[in-house]
């Protein structure tokens, strides 16, 4: 088991895109940590830097506290889960999982309990003479993570895992690894670009964005309180609601006009946006904002309701005994749920 | 799968009609010309001919030299084959490793493709000149008096190096497409796996080459035992005498120099069966066994 420290880690790749600028930060001994972001934010460039498959152009990366820059793949004592699973097809699953374990010199009536007992382990004992291209997708992922899991490495790596699998055996699979992760205990690192993944699985989620941290923290901080405009519309489904308003008068006002709550003395007047969860706006007749429902979602748990507050488009959560039609009506804003972020930035002020 | 069916019967075999035409009017008709014959021993003049039977199979199977040649034949289909593969999958490899300039470097590679055969004859020919020949030179340079033409072993050596030279690149090409049809990731998977870069090539690399590997493997036996006939023809300045020469060679230089048109014609023949039988181990044997996806 190992702690990973990244200290100001960057990559410049060759043509001169600069994927990942100067990062750091530590991933505690045996913790799920979560990389999430939109495609070409770094988050795979980060993973493969820590796998050894790319170069690290600057900074320190240490693996159980040793500086791993420049150490084989091979040595790092890793393993790594890839998005198509990457088996080898000319070899039945039995060789698939122990190939890491045969080249390391460990004995064959080794390597055959290891693998005997990984298979088990993961429901693939009568696949163990199949060769991949007869297995079905959720099958090939779990002899890829079985070829992760007999290794017994310090670190797993995962690669967007999950994304080849249809919706429902990916919310299966996403069950299993997170069980599994807890029961080896090993320290995990892995990247998705699926919100809902990031906040089942993390202990922590780091959110990146064009090659920076936009944040860190976990699954309920993240959501809760979201460091950037970014952070919050990215994670959550359907996202925080974003509306442009004004601090006024030591007040944050929507257009001028309803006072929804008072800010600490000090802070300068002017544009910010206010951020609101979909779930925190509350329908309430006699409420301070008005809200224009036009389109009524329907999803059987729950319903989400689209219209506009203030001229702006605004989503309300509710749940599925709540009965309403299009039309008006009004709306409570808790302030304790509220969300101010700087207009310019779209930092959290 | 759903079946799309023609509406009437006359339009398929019209559209086929051309295809079947060309493989009748420059496969089957001369190659049932060349059965019909190697039953018959022609006059030289073109006179007449007298039906034989087997006799000329027969003299075939008896002829101490035609065994020599066949031997000889598999010899350097054996070199050709080896060193063609060889070097065209080591190139392909080194190839595959190069980032900066890739593009040019390939194009290099790839250029002798474009060479007819009896230009890179030619072209051996003007390396191994006795008198001036670059190659000569070089040979004679570290005490090996080369003298193409001449002595038996140094011709069928030119033989051999100008055939794998021509032979070379086309294999590159083939080998090259093949590694970069390998899934990235698995190669990466193997370098997590295995910190030997040559381990990594003999259990990974290597058996996903082999659909590629044994298409090659049957192309170039075909290519040696067939396709040298121009570098051939023009290595040994048609002076065959004692130089070395394959079976094909021997097929042109008793049928139009010997004027044994009905001996040639059996040996045609047996070149015929030859071939057929390689086709059909390569689609039987081969490509049933090697298939992964």
């Amino acid at each position: 088991m190992a702690q990973v420290k990244l200290d100001a880690v960057r990559k410049v790749y060759p043509n001169g895109y600069q994927a990942v600028v100067p990062t750091s930060f530590q991933i505690e001994d045996g913790e799920f940590v979560v990389l999430v972001g939109p495609s070409g934010c770094g988050k795979s460039t980060l993973l493969r830097m820590i796998a050894g498959l790319e170069d690290i152009t600057e900074g320190t990366l240490s693996i159980g506290g040793h500086a791993v820059n420049d150490v084989d793949p091979a040595d790092r004592d890793i393993a790594m889960v890839f998005q198509n699973y990457a088996l080898y097809p000319h070899m039945t699953v039995r060789k698939n999982i122990g190939y890491g374990l045969k080249n390391r010199k460990v004995p064959a009536a080794e390597i055959e309990a290891k693998v005997q007992e990984a298979a088990k382990m993961l429901n693939l004992t009568e696949y163990l003479d199949r060769k991949p291209s007869q297995l079905s997708g959720g099958q090939r992922q779990r002899v890829a993570m079985g070829r992760a899991v007999v290794r017994d490495p310090k670190l797993f790596l995962f690669d967007e895992p999950l994304s080849n699998l249809d919706a429902k055996l990916r919310n299966q699979m996403r069950i299993e690894i997170k069980a599994l992760q807890r029961r080896l205990g090993v320290t995990s690192v892995y990247v998705t670009h699926d919100q809902v993944e990031a906040m089942t699985m993390a202990d922590r989620i780091i959110v990146l964005n064009e090659g920076k941290i936009e944040q860190i923290g976990t699954p309920s901080e993240i959501y809760h309180n979201p460091a950037s405009t970014f952070v919050a519309s990215f994670m959550g489904a359907p996202p925080m609601n974003l509306i442009r308003a004004q601090i006024e008068d030591g007040q944050v006002k929507i257009n001028g006009g309803t006072e929804l709550m008072a800010v600490p003395a000090g802070w300068d007047s002017g544009e910010i946006t206010l951020g609101v969860r979909p779930e925190d706006a509350v329908l309430d007749h006699s409420g301070a904002v008005p809200f224009e429902i036009s389109i009524v979602e329907e999803l059987g748990a729950h319903r989400l309701l689209h219209g506009e507050m203030a001229g702006q488009p605004f989503t309300v959560h509710v749940s599925k005994e709540v009965d309403i039609q299009p039309g008006q009506t009004r709306l409570t804003l808790n302030p304790s749920t509220l969300s101010l972020f700087d207009a310019e930035s779209g930092k959290t002020l | 799968m759903k079946r799309a069916g023609f509406t009437t019967r006359w339009l398929p075999i019209l559209l086929l009609l051309p295809q079947l035409l060309i493989i009748f009017v420059f496969f089957y008709w001369p190659a049932g010309h060349a059965l019909h014959s190697s039953f018959f021993l022609q006059d030289p003049f073109g006179f007449g001919s007298t039906f034989v039977g087997l006799d000329n199979y027969r003299d075939l199977a008896g002829n101490k030299e035609y065994m020599r040649i066949a031997r000889f034949t598999l010899l350097f289909t054996l070199l050709v084959t080896f060193f063609s593969l060889a070097f065209a999958l080591l190139l392909a490899v080194k190839a595959d490793n190069v980032l900066r300039g890739a593009k040019t470097y390939r194009t290099l590679l790839m250029w002798v493709y474009a060479i007819a055969p009896p230009v890179a004859g030619f072209i051996g020919l003007i390396m191994f000149d006795q008198s001036w020949g670059p190659l000569t030179r070089f040979l004679q340079s570290i005490g090996w008096d080369f003298t193409l033409g001449v002595n038996f072993r140094d011709t069928a050596t030119a033989m051999v190096i100008v055939s794998v030279w021509k032979q070379v690149p086309v294999n590159f090409i083939f080998f090259l497409s093949g590694l970069q049809s390998i899934p990235r990731s698995v190669r990466e998977a193997a370098m997590i796996d295995n910190r030997s870069a040559a381990g990594r090539f003999w259990d990974v690399t290597f058996p996903l080459l082999a659909p590629t590997g044994f298409f090659l493997l049957i192309t170039n036996i075909t290519y040696s035992l067939f396709e040298t006939f121009g570098t051939i023809d023009v290595l040994v300045k048609g002076e065959p005498g004692n130089n070395p020469m394959t079976l094909v060679y021997k097929v042109y230089v008793d049928g139009f120099r010997g004027n044994d048109l009905g001996g040639s014609s059996a040996q045609s023949v047996v070149l015929m069966v030859l071939v057929l039988a390689l086709t059909i181990f390569q689609f039987r044997l081969v490509e049933r066994r090697i298939h992964y996806t």
